[in-house]
């Protein structure tokens, strides 16, 4: 299926998000007021370079755009924004910004409260989003020039924009019946709405971007897509959750933590039993256990093999899950799945740490938790194979080093010139500001590199192409 | 234990805090009131010839979040007959016998109007007369106010007539919309008056409305210029009071006006010479009961400096003004920053490159320091650097992010000591209190102004005209 410009998009229009859910799913950081906006902006210091533009991936300038917030000009406060970071909107609400923009604020060490700058981005672009206005930006003057990108998420949007601002055409290929990725699907519905992300989506259509739904590249199909196009992005993220690898994992009401979800964030899941069990300790770890509190369930145990200290999560998460009631069970590994058609139980071994400094569960102990869902959350499996089975020349292949793809990080190319690359497929799963910034990057080294090919191929045979 | 009891031109006042004539002091119950909150004085809501309002009034300039910076008016002089007006004066003063009550006066330029009104207000039991002769909005229009204060002829012709009939002291209330205000203060020492007060407010359009293009405040879609008061007028009144109390012709008891709103407002005017002070904007912003801390911050004051009343302070900085001429020009301080308050805002920085002498620099945590990097240069650093999202546990050793309560050395800036000039912007910019002072450093050079390089001969050839900073 392709949208294009001519169609009307407005993939917002088209959430299907659930009322119950969205009740149980009320923001964590609510939308500043217009005062408390401008009284907020008023407080920012206004630094040289400073420390929370360098932090963030996107490098977005802050006190700029905050200023204009002290100053009343709110479509230059958005069109800051969107400059550095296309999706400026869902980075505001899904940020760490704990770690990122307000954990780098100077603040801290002059009167200890940082500039909540999530909410700020947040409140220029709801504004702009309110306006009604598209984006401050038109398409670049047509080069001519096609680009694929391989996934709807973050980084192809990005990159998208990027190339759309130069006149290259760019059109994205995803497997899923609506655009964004983790961006829609994966991303806790009290930090960013999976309509949010769609509304900001219809944007960059606005923009020229172009998306072919449902539609699963494999090797044959990229393939097909190399011959059509001038350059190429792999953006497609991650693969699934691994698999826990113990008895019982394919009982009803075994799930993953990506698929449980997108489950409720789109609206064919509406609640959680009684009993839950989240294993692993990673952010999306504490995002499916926070929703399981949210969706009902009375009694939700985080599983992990390693301590509190070990864990991959923010403290920040962590906190947050304390205080929605998750218990948590460290020093702690499934060893099977106990039930006969539906999981009754999680089979548990306590953990010991070996001379070698590795983990081995205690033998013989094992107890039984009484779960009627287990939520698998050990991180995902790269989604790079395809890759390696391209019919590529020799040199011409992808290089990938344990399943990421290695990019040149200032440009974004890959080792074939033609595929350039970003996001959770290249850094192994981080935020979606990382996945904006390696998709931005990479859209102005495509089109820095497909200008530099127009001309190579405007030049008189004989010339350059005897050096290629 | 030091005292706020002191004596003015004469008038015993319990404490140096007067209420300006303004609508603070509009009738006889609002005064009352006053006095109760502990003001000494009050100076009556100017009474004259009635005269009818417009509505509206005020406007003000916000600054930064923080309202009313300055606030400006288009209010005349009492808007209720005078005899009404001195009817309630009497019945203040019977109430409130300690307290002090000054009629503010402005009648057309009538000897006998002003023997007249004189007369009442004496009569009705003021303590002392203040002649406003600084209203620049309206009654100037009328020849009275500033039309009066603004010519130092007829400042002296009123002043006359009216000590003629006056058995209570005469306060000239001056006007600040006049190039040189030592000269109607001197025609009203000349006169016989035997007090001044000082600054009356200053013409202004505070703003104006951009979607309707009305200037402020908006009277049926027009406005009219008004007179300015409040926190942002204070520097400019301190001077003026400055060079009254130094001009010898000019100087007599002076009551301080002009954006005073705390003690430390009310000490400063005071060490140029006055001898007490008067409030309006403060307490229309916040009401009568700021004077409570303006008394208890003071005296705390004059206990920390050993001072037993006002008089032993009053008019202490005057001797520390002067000509820019008799300045040494040998002495010399240049910025320090203290790398343990120093938060990385990088502010002094960016305030010294494009606002100052380009002497404070990013460089230390290069090989060596490099005076010739430019904002730019480190702007555009920044911006090339690739930055991604922290992984708990993996990139960082703590509980989020590191050292966000130690300041990276790369932001703290260093000053090039031998290029700062001393000029104190970089400490005026720093957020942070004592973290840029300015520390003097010895020149070896004995004490020279530029008067005396003139008079010595040198210097003047070099430098005859001097460049000046503010244009």
């Amino acid at each position: 299926m392709l949208v294009s410009m001519s169609e009307s998009t407005n993939f917002f229009s088209r959430a299907q998000g659930s009322v119950e859910v969205a009740a149980r799913f009320a923001e964590l950081h609510p939308a500043l007021e217009n005062t408390a906006a401008v009284t907020e902006s008023q407080r920012c210091l206004y630094c040289f370079d400073a420390p929370c533009t360098a932090v963030c991936p996107t490098h977005v300038d802050v006190p700029k755009f905050i200023k204009k917030i002290a100053s009343g000009n709110l479509e230059g406060s958005a069109r800051s924004i969107l400059d550095a970071n296309i999706l400026g909107a869902s980075c505001a609400r899904a940020c760490p910004v704990q770690v990122l923009c307000e954990g780098a604020c100077v603040m801290h060490r002059y009167n200890k409260q940082p500039i909540e700058i999530g909410r700020l981005q947040r409140f220029a672009m709801d504004a702009l989003h309110a306006s009604g206005d598209p984006l401050p930006f038109a398409p670049g003057a047509d080069t001519g020039s096609r680009v694929a990108l391989i996934g709807g998420g973050p980084a192809s949007l990005a990159c998208a924009a990027e190339l759309r601002r130069r006149g290259v055409k760019a059109e994205i290929f995803d497997a899923r019946p609506l655009p964004g990725g983790l961006n829609t699907y994966g991303i806790a519905e009290y930090k960013l709405p999976l309509a949010e992300s769609l509304r900001e989506i219809d944007l960059l259509a606005q923009l020229g971007v172009e998306f072919h739904f449902e539609t699963v590249v494999d090797a044959a199909k990229l393939a097909e897509l190399e011959a059509s196009y001038d350059a190429l992005f792999l953006g497609m993220g991650l693969g699934g959750i691994h698999k826990l690898g113990v008895v019982g994992e394919s009982l009803q009401g075994v799930t993953n933590a990506l698929d449980f979800i997108a489950g409720y964030k789109s609206g064919t899941i509406h609640a959680a039993p009684a009993r839950v069990a989240v294993i692993g300790a990673g952010n999306t770890a504490i995002d499916a256990a926070n929703a399981a509190v949210r969706l009902g369930a009375s009694e939700v145990h985080m599983v992990y093999r390693r301590g509190s200290e070990q864990m991959s999560a923010f403290a920040f998460e962590y906190e947050h899950a304390r205080e929605a009631g998750v218990k948590f069970l460290w020093h702690v590994m499934p060893v099977g799945v106990a039930g006969t058609t539906h999981v009754h139980g999680l089979e548990l071994a306590h953990m010991e740490t070996m001379e070698d400094g590795s983990l081995a569960p205690k033998p013989g102990e094992t107890f039984m938790l009484a779960v009627d869902l287990i939520v698998v959350a050990i991180g995902q499996a790269t989604h790079t194979e395809f890759l390696d089975r391209m019919p590529a020349q020799d040199g011409d292949k992808v290089r990938l080093e344990r399943g990421r793809i290695v990019i040149d990080r200032e440009t974004g190319q890959t080792s074939n010139p033609k595929y350039f690359a970003g996001g959770d497929c290249v850094n192994g799963g981080r935020e979606v500001v990382d996945a904006v910034a390696d998709g931005k990057r990479a859209g102005i080294g495509i089109a820095a590199w497909l200008a530099g090919q127009r001309q190579k191929s405007q030049k008189p045979a004989g010339g350059d192409d005897a050096n290629a | 234990m030091p005292t706020l009891e002191t004596t003015f031109a004469g008038i015993r006042c319990m404490n140096p805090f007067w209420l300006a004539s303004g609508p603070p002091t509009n009738c006889g119950e609002q005064i009352m009131r006053a006095f109760d909150a502990g003001w000494g004085g009050a100076v009556w809501k100017t009474i004259g010839a009635q005269v009818t309002n417009v509505s509206s009034r005020y406007s003000s300039i916000d600054w930064n979040g923080q309202k009313i910076m300055g606030l400006n008016n288009i209010e005349l002089i009492s808007d209720r007959p005078p005899t009404v007006n001195l009817r309630e004066m009497a019945e203040v003063k019977h109430r409130y016998p300690k307290h002090v009550v000054i009629a503010s006066l402005m009648v057309e330029s009538r000897r006998e109007a002003w023997h007249e009104i004189v007369q009442r207000a004496e009569d009705a039991g003021a303590d002392g007369l203040e002649l406003n002769f600084g209203c620049p909005h309206g009654m100037n229009e009328r020849g009275m106010g500033s039309a009066v204060g603004q010519v130092p002829e007829y400042c002296e012709q009123i002043v006359g007539w009216v000590k003629e009939k006056a058995r209570t002291p005469v306060i000239v209330k001056l006007t600040p919309n006049i190039s040189d205000i030592r000269l109607p203060a001197r025609a009203a020492k000349h006169a016989g008056a035997d007090a001044l007060s000082a600054i009356n407010t200053i013409n202004s359009i505070t703003g104006i409305d951009l979607e309707t293009l009305e200037p402020r405040p908006n009277v049926d879609g027009k406005s009219s210029h008004g007179g300015y008061c409040g926190p942002a007028v204070k520097p400019i009144a301190l001077n003026m009071v400055q060079q009254v109390m130094s001009d010898p012709l000019a100087s007599l008891p002076m009551s301080g006006i002009g954006g005073i709103g705390s003690w430390q407002d009310a000490a400063e005017f005071m060490l140029l010479g006055a001898g007490t002070v008067q409030v309006c904007t403060a307490v229309m912003h916040y009401g009568y009961r700021i004077v409570e801390d303006m008394g208890d911050g003071l005296l705390a004051w004059m206990r920390r400096k050993g001072y037993e009343s006002i008089s032993d302070f009053r008019g202490l900085s005057l001797p520390k003004m002067r000509d820019w001429q008799h300045l040494n020009l040998n002495y010399k301080v240049v910025a320090q920053i203290d790398e343990a308050k120093c938060i990385g805002c990088e502010l002094c920085y960016t305030a010294c490159w494009d606002g100052a002498h380009q002497c404070i620099h990013l460089d230390r945590t290069l090989a060596a320091p490099d005076t010739t990097r430019t904002p730019a240069m480190v702007a555009a650093e920044s911006s090339r650097r690739i930055s991604t999202t922290p992984i708990a546990k993996l990139d960082l050793n703590g509980d989020g992010v590191s050292g966000r309560d130690v300041t990276p050395l790369e932001r703290i800036p260093r000053v090039e000591e031998e290029h700062c000039v001393g000029c104190n912007l970089c400490s005026l910019v720093c957020p942070v209190p004592e973290c840029i002072t300015m520390q003097r450093v010895d020149t070896g050079l004995l004490p020279q102004t530029w008067a005396e390089r003139v008079e010595a001969g040198d210097g003047a050839g070099s430098e005859g005209v001097g460049k000046c900073a503010g244009s």
